[in-house]
């Protein structure tokens, strides 16, 4: 494609200005190496400056995401609903797991739409870099801004989502109870948390979009392994040979945490003594290390976001 | 920044971009034999740099030791043929490739804007205004105070209201003036048009050349990659002229362009 022609006897580039060191003068005028990362404090001012932005690209997407529907914003409440009648039908129905499980459609439902919203920001982080390059290498802004906008968006679905778990609830004659002020911090935690996780996969996918091919068979796997069709206290007290290092294991995985913490706070026969120990400790701490640790790996790399 | 000229200025002019004997190289996957192919993938993953060279990991040396010194309310044109490192060269100054040697140092963060850099292409235009303003770090008042100045400018509406539509349904002119009217609301202090508006008409084209010598006299940089050595005339003071990644001239306009025309044979596009 380019034109084949020959160099003429090379005419030296005529310096146009002739400083004596780059490095120097550059110092001298307070200029940085270019693309070099920012420190990590601050990275943090500057994500702070962009909380507009992250806000304002959330409720964009969000509302985007239903525009080629015909049924448009309909779909922000039906499509958890279809999800939780679909693993109604295949658990609770076809395969009995809601035996001995009282006020089994809230505790799926719940279960059901706690998990997604974990589920949906990992899935949206992997592809959180590697989805937006056109406004990664067209505008200047912390990275961090991304993944962490894609879980508030699933946040805010998730309260479309709530919305419709409320009137599930009371339809099944579950009581309004004050501990349903507890569902706030459990759901602060757990963005904290998903924030933290779709930083880290972010990072992953913007290197290695493979990720985005692996991750629904790890999610759908933790998914299974986080009670959220069963109760993970009710199967494994009937294995009484169980060792508890595994039951201990099934309790601490954090979606289990937030899933349990979710129904205890609003359904009144999930008792406290179906979770964990210290289990506010336990989702304080997961959100804690997902979200520090998620922020420090992904701002390791901020450089190079958008190369290649 | 700015402060500490008078007191070390060459001529009191205050660089915006040095780059320092910059050399880009390129590595290209898979284009060795059998590439792509589920056997050299798995080959290159589990023997690691080894097998770079055997399943074909191809340098490209896209840049050769270039250096120059960018100065505040300069606009500088940036031409060549194909494939001779120009766009290369700007996106290693705005941080979005790595340099293989050498060093570029910038005054702040200089922006790119690239011939087909999508913004958001399923939200509106008006959303991509909005959003774009807000990612560049203005605040919201700001957007707002700019927002009609901006859709004006990108003329998008002026067969309809397409500001409201997604900006999937633009044209490919439209979008590329809506974002260099994003792009361009923002005072840069180094702002690097890459071909960018190649594609919009005649009368935007006007009004973009008019907006860099603005943004000029607001102190900043511009760097601008264009075939059409007419609006390299009618906009740059300065051209570099990069030919095989090698900076083949650095000088006025009119000189360098001399060169180039009767190097390209013939008078240019314009």
């Amino acid at each position: 494609m380019s034109q084949v022609l020959d160099t003429p006897s090379p005419a030296p580039a005529v310096p146009y200005d002739d400083h004596a060191d780059p490095a120097e003068l550059a110092a001298r005028h307070g200029l940085t190496v270019s693309g070099a990362r920012p420190t990590l404090s601050a990275y943090v001012r500057q994500l702070w400056a962009r909380r507009h932005f992250i806000t304002a690209f959330a409720t964009a997407k969000l509302t985007a995401q239903y525009s080629q529907a015909k049924l448009g914003q309909v779909w922000q409440v039906a499509t958890p609903l279809l999800n939780a009648a679909v693993y109604y039908f295949i658990f609770g129905v076809l395969m009995g797991t809601s035996r001995g499980v009282p006020d089994y459609v809230p505790f799926l439902v719940t279960g059901v739409f706690v998990w997604t919203f974990t589920q949906s920001s990992i899935m949206a982080g992997t592809r959180a870099i590697s989805g937006s390059l056109g406004l990664v290498r067209a505008l200047h802004f912390p990275r961090a801004a991304l993944p962490v906008s894609y879980a508030l968006q699933q946040l805010q679905q998730l309260l479309f989502s709530m919305a419709a778990l409320v009137v599930i609830l009371l339809c099944f004659g579950v009581p309004v109870g004050v501990s349903w002020l507890l569902a706030v911090p459990t759901l602060a935690l757990q963005f904290v948390f998903n924030a933290g996780v779709a930083m880290i996969v972010a990072r992953l996918g913007a290197r290695t979009p493979d990720i985005a091919q692996l991750m629904p068979f790890l999610l759908r796997t933790w998914m299974y392994v986080s009670g959220v069709m069963w109760s993970i206290d009710r199967v494994l007290s009937g294995h009484p040979d169980m060792p508890r290092v595994v039951l201990l294991a099934l309790q601490c995985n954090p979606a289990a945490v937030y899933i349990d913490l979710m129904r205890f706070a609003l359904i009144d026969s999930f008792h406290a003594s179906q979770l964990p120990h210290h289990v506010w400790a336990l989702a304080v701490g997961w959100a804690l290390l997902a979200g520090v640790g998620g922020f420090i790996y992904f701002w390791k790399a901020e450089e190079t976001y958008g190369r290649g | 920044m700015a402060e500490q000229s008078a007191v070390t200025g060459g001529a009191g002019r205050i660089p915006t971009v040095v780059a320092d004997r910059v050399d880009i190289v390129y590595r290209v996957n898979g284009t060795g034999v059998g590439r792509g192919s589920a056997t050299a993938a798995l080959n290159r993953i589990l023997r690691g740099k080894k097998a770079e060279q055997a399943s074909g990991v191809r340098k490209v040396h896209a840049v050769r030791s270039v250096s120059f010194t960018a100065y505040r309310g300069e606009a500088i044109g940036l031409i060549g043929t194909n494939g001779s490192g120009k766009s290369t060269l700007l996106k290693a100054v705005a941080g979005l490739l790595p340099v293989e040697h050498g060093r570029i140092y910038t005054d702040g963060q200089p922006s790119l804007l690239g011939v087909n850099a999508a913004l958001m292409n399923d939200l509106t235009g008006e959303r991509n205004v909005y959003l774009g303003g807000l990612a560049m770090g203005m605040s919201r008042e700001q957007v707002r105070e700019r927002y009609q100045e901006i859709v004006d400018f990108s003329g998008i509406n002026e067969k309809g209201d397409f500001i409201t539509l997604p900006m999937r349904t633009y044209s490919s002119g439209m979008a590329a003036r809506l974002r260099f009217s994003i792009a361009a609301a923002k005072d840069h202090d180094v702002l690097m048009i890459d071909e960018a508006l190649a594609t919009g008409d005649r009368s935007f084209q006007k009004r973009s050349e008019s907006r860099i010598r603005e943004l000029r006299k607001s102190a900043g940089t511009v760097f601008l990659v264009s075939h059409n050595n007419k609006s390299i005339r009618d906009t740059c003071d300065r051209v570099l002229w990069l030919e095989r990644g090698e900076l083949r001239m650095d000088g006025p306009t009119e000189e360098v362009l001399r060169e180039y025309e009767k190097f390209t044979g013939g008078g240019g596009k314009g």
